[in-house]
């Protein structure tokens, strides 16, 4: 895929994942003991041969700035090329914030223009799934379409969630024929994925004559808008696929990495890359009792770890019990505490003896930096 | 020109022969450590973590694995426009080509490499050594003492002493004497095979050294000798820590296992002291409802369904389920099948064991074909081995690398017995 470059959006903030996003944009999340949210769409652009990638970021960036740093380690550190990071800026004709998705590719026009892809895709940072874009590719020229959305169609998600993507329906010949951005009553369950692939000419025209017109909505006032005055094709999706929208799909998408068929699918066959941290192998000792769980480098156990995932450097003294969580980097369980559908964020103490209890459909967050 | 106070050789030609089918293709210094090293991170780490940023790092046999380990130096912030890591490999030149004699020689064929920093000071280090070691403090200790060279050294127990290159020096740590390998040791402080020199110095050493045909163009037996004749000012730097010459299959294992001790004796852990090796771009390790992980250290991507008691798993190890695995170090890659048990055995790279086998049972009798290196109830298995379903393999057993089940005659391999690929004995 010489021939394409990528757009990654990672500007959205989601107050529904409440304190896991005070701090951090949703892409910056961290998943799955050792990834942040954005390294699965970064690394299937990588994957695809994609060297030409732009972030586009606006809440709270720099915990997304200083985990993307070069691009090191997603081998984009190039001469020509690589990645680049756009946070909202200040100009005499720029109001400093981005104002929509559109308005955020338009402020950064001069990237499209100073690229000579033919193709540009365009993602979302916060989505957890492993692909590659050649298939998509293949398709949207074959139908000789003027944009491609991949979708999917959402049966494995709760409908309060379907309720929160852009819905679309296709015809025979995988044409969009109706697109419904959060609707409250879906038509189908047909869910975009934020993925497009578009031409780089056709989108810098589309930007320019959206933002003209005062708007600055990529799907309402490009997507919609245009549905029948362009050919818009959908691409349909089959893998796994997970936005980390609001705190339950967070903790579901975690505890579903335990299972062997999903993480095998996400992280068995192709890279997944992500910044190094150089911890050590993760030691057990010898009370500890480890059942169904992920456990990153650097990781100290002495205690019971069952269905968790726990994160890098994290220690979990003698007879704790971590049951059901999920514990991020330098995280300390301490002796005799227990957790269970908790999620600690980063260097978290939790004191001797303590006890937290969260539920399933409802887990217990504790905050960066927190002693309890 | 770019000068730098003081910068590194570091050598890694070492055989390491008495590891056996572990240096069968690379060098002891490439040889797999502690879950995710090579034995040389622990000396490049040291340099960057010391403040040395320029690194020639000598090699000579079989440099494979051990030049695309170090690539240009990223994983140790050693990619420099000045300075960084260079490999040095022996070369041909105008006349004649040759190998590197000694460790004197090998330096002194790369002379014109060290000029080019015009650096105040050199330290040679080796990379077979498992150590976390503050190179500048003992750089401070050279300046103050206004040394031409200073050896580092480590107390060793007195009936280990006739095995070092031992320093006899006065209480403020003077050298007056040095012995290789003495009958009757003097005193207990051996050579750690780290020097500091000053530059100068050395240079002339190694040039009058290689003027004289006799010599072997070691430090240890004629650089340093030759500087005490002739009443250069050297000094002894004591190191206090944990320092291990892996050299042998019981002390690879021992000094691994050490690390899996509930206050290990060498701390991986120290956020102040990284050590540094590539990183292999795997998922954080999976323990299975059916595993069971006791007193050991697994490693990134490994899958664990089986039972791993005081053991090390390098990254990307698979157990399946009903494995035990004992007091064994399993390397990057290999897979364990079902209902298999491995006690006190060390597995290399990319190796697959089969179901229903048993490895490491048995009498402890030594090796046939190698009775000075199997000799401590270890069981060695070489890189890329398969060993088929249902095998007994015994103690002391050495199955070469790349075997494949056709190399087995028999399902049971008794302790002192060895596989070899293609049924040969080399």
């Amino acid at each position: 895929m010489k021939n394409v470059m990528g757009i990654i959006l990672s500007g959205g903030r989601s107050t529904k994942l409440k304190e896991l996003s005070t701090m951090r944009s949703s892409p910056a999340v961290p998943v799955g003991g050792k990834y942040r949210a954005i390294d699965f769409v970064l690394s299937n652009m990588v994957n695809s041969g994609i060297t030409n990638v732009g972030v586009i970021t606006q809440y709270s960036f720099r915990s997304m700035m200083d985990h993307l740093g070069s691009g090191k380690e997603w081998d984009l550190d190039r001469k020509t090329d690589g990645l680049f990071i756009f946070p909202p800026f200040l100009s005499d004709d720029n109001s400093g914030w981005y104002r929509g998705t559109a308005d955020s590719m338009y402020n950064n026009l001069t990237f499209l223009k100073r690229s000579n892809e033919e193709y540009v895709l365009i993602s979302q940072g916060n989505c957890i799934y492993t692909t590659t874009f050649d298939d998509m590719l293949r398709q949207h020229k074959e139908t000789e379409a003027d944009i491609t959305i991949a979708y999917r169609e959402m049966n494995d998600i709760p409908i309060d969630e379907v309720s929160n993507m852009g819905i679309l329906q296709v015809d025979s010949e995988q044409r969009v024929i109706d697109f419904q951005e959060k609707p409250i009553h879906p038509n189908s369950l047909f869910g975009s994925l934020g993925t497009y692939i578009i031409k780089r000419e056709l989108l810098i025209s589309l930007l320019e004559e959206c933002v003209a017109h005062g708007y600055y909505d990529f799907v309402l006032d490009i997507i919609v808008k245009m549905l029948h005055k362009l050919k818009i094709c959908g691409y349909k999706f089959n893998g796994y696929w997970r936005s980390i929208s609001s705190v339950q799909m967070y903790y579901r998408c975690n505890m579903e990495l335990l299972r062997p068929d999903v993480s095998n699918e996400l992280l068995g066959s192709s890279k997944v890359y992500t910044k190094v941290k150089d911890e050590a192998p993760a030691k057990f000792n010898e009370e500890a009792e480890v059942r169904n769980s992920i456990v990153a480098d650097g990781c100290i156990i002495e205690g019971t770890v069952e269905n968790s995932v726990l994160f890098r450097g994290v220690t979990v003294k003698k007879g704790a019990v971590v049951k059901d969580s999920i514990v991020m980097q330098e995280s300390i369980v301490e002796e005799n505490s227990a957790l269970s559908h908790a999620i600690l964020d980063k260097n978290v103490i939790l004191t001797k003896g303590r006890c937290l209890k969260g539920e399933e459909t409802w887990p217990i967050i504790i905050g960066k930096n927190v002693m309890v | 020109m770019i000068k730098k106070e003081m910068i590194a050789l570091l050598l890694a030609g070492g055989q390491g022969s008495r590891l056996g089918v572990l240096t069968k293709s690379v060098a002891k210094p490439a040889v797999l450590y502690g879950g995710k090293y090579r034995i040389i991170d622990f000396s490049l780490s040291n340099c960057i973590n010391s403040g040395i940023d320029t690194v020639g790092v000598l090699t000579q046999y079989q440099p494979l694995k051990l030049n695309s380990h170090i690539g240009i130096g990223k994983p140790w912030d050693m990619d420099r426009i000045d300075g960084g890591v260079t490999i040095l490999s022996p070369y041909l030149k105008a006349e004649s080509g040759e190998w590197f004699k000694g460790t004197a020689n090998a330096v002194f064929q790369n002379i014109h490499y060290i000029d080019r920093y015009s650096p105040e000071y050199v330290i040679i280090l080796s990379g077979d050594h498992i150590y976390k070691m503050d190179y500048s403090k003992m750089l401070d200790f050279h300046k103050e003492n206004n040394a031409d060279a200073t050896i580092s050294v480590i107390n060793v127990p007195y009936e280990e002493a006739s095995r070092y290159g031992i320093m006899n020096c006065h209480e403020n740590g003077n050298i007056y004497e040095f012995e290789e390998k003495p009958k009757n040791p003097k005193s207990t402080l051996a050579s750690m095979g780290v020097y500091i020199f000053n530059w100068k110095t050395l240079r002339e050493y190694l040039i009058k050294d290689d003027e004289c045909p006799d010599s072997e163009s070691d430090f240890g037996k004629n650089i340093i000798p030759a500087m005490l004749n002739d009443g250069k000012s050297m000094w002894a730097y004591q190191f206090e820590g944990y320092w291990r010459d892996v050299g042998t299959i019981q002390a690879f294992w021992e000094s691994n296992m050490d690390l899996v001790g509930r206050i290990p004796p060498f701390n991986l852990f120290d956020a102040e002291w990284k050590i540094y090796t590539p990183n292999p771009v795997k998922p954080a390790h999976y323990i299975g409802s059916t595993a069971c992980v006791k007193k050991s250290m697994i490693a990134e991507g490994c899958t664990i369904y089986g039972t791993v008691i005081n053991s090390i798993l390098f990254p990307g190890v698979v157990v399946e389920e009903d494995v035990v695995i004992e007091d064994s170090i399993i390397m990057s890659n290999s897979k364990i099948s079902r209902n298999t048990s491995i006690k006190k055995c060390i597995i290399s790279e990319f190796v697959a064991v089969g179901a229903d086998s048993k490895l490491g049972e048995g009498e402890d009798i030594q090796n046939e074909y190698k009775p000075g290196i199997y000799n401590s109830g270890i069981t060695v298995v070489g890189e890329e081995a398969n060993i088929p379903d249902g095998v007994i393999i015994g103690k002391n057993v050495m199955i070469d690398a790349g075997v494949s089940s056709e190399d087995f005659d028999s399902l049971n391999i008794v302790s002192g017995k060895s596989v070899f690929k293609g049924g040969v004995t080399e």
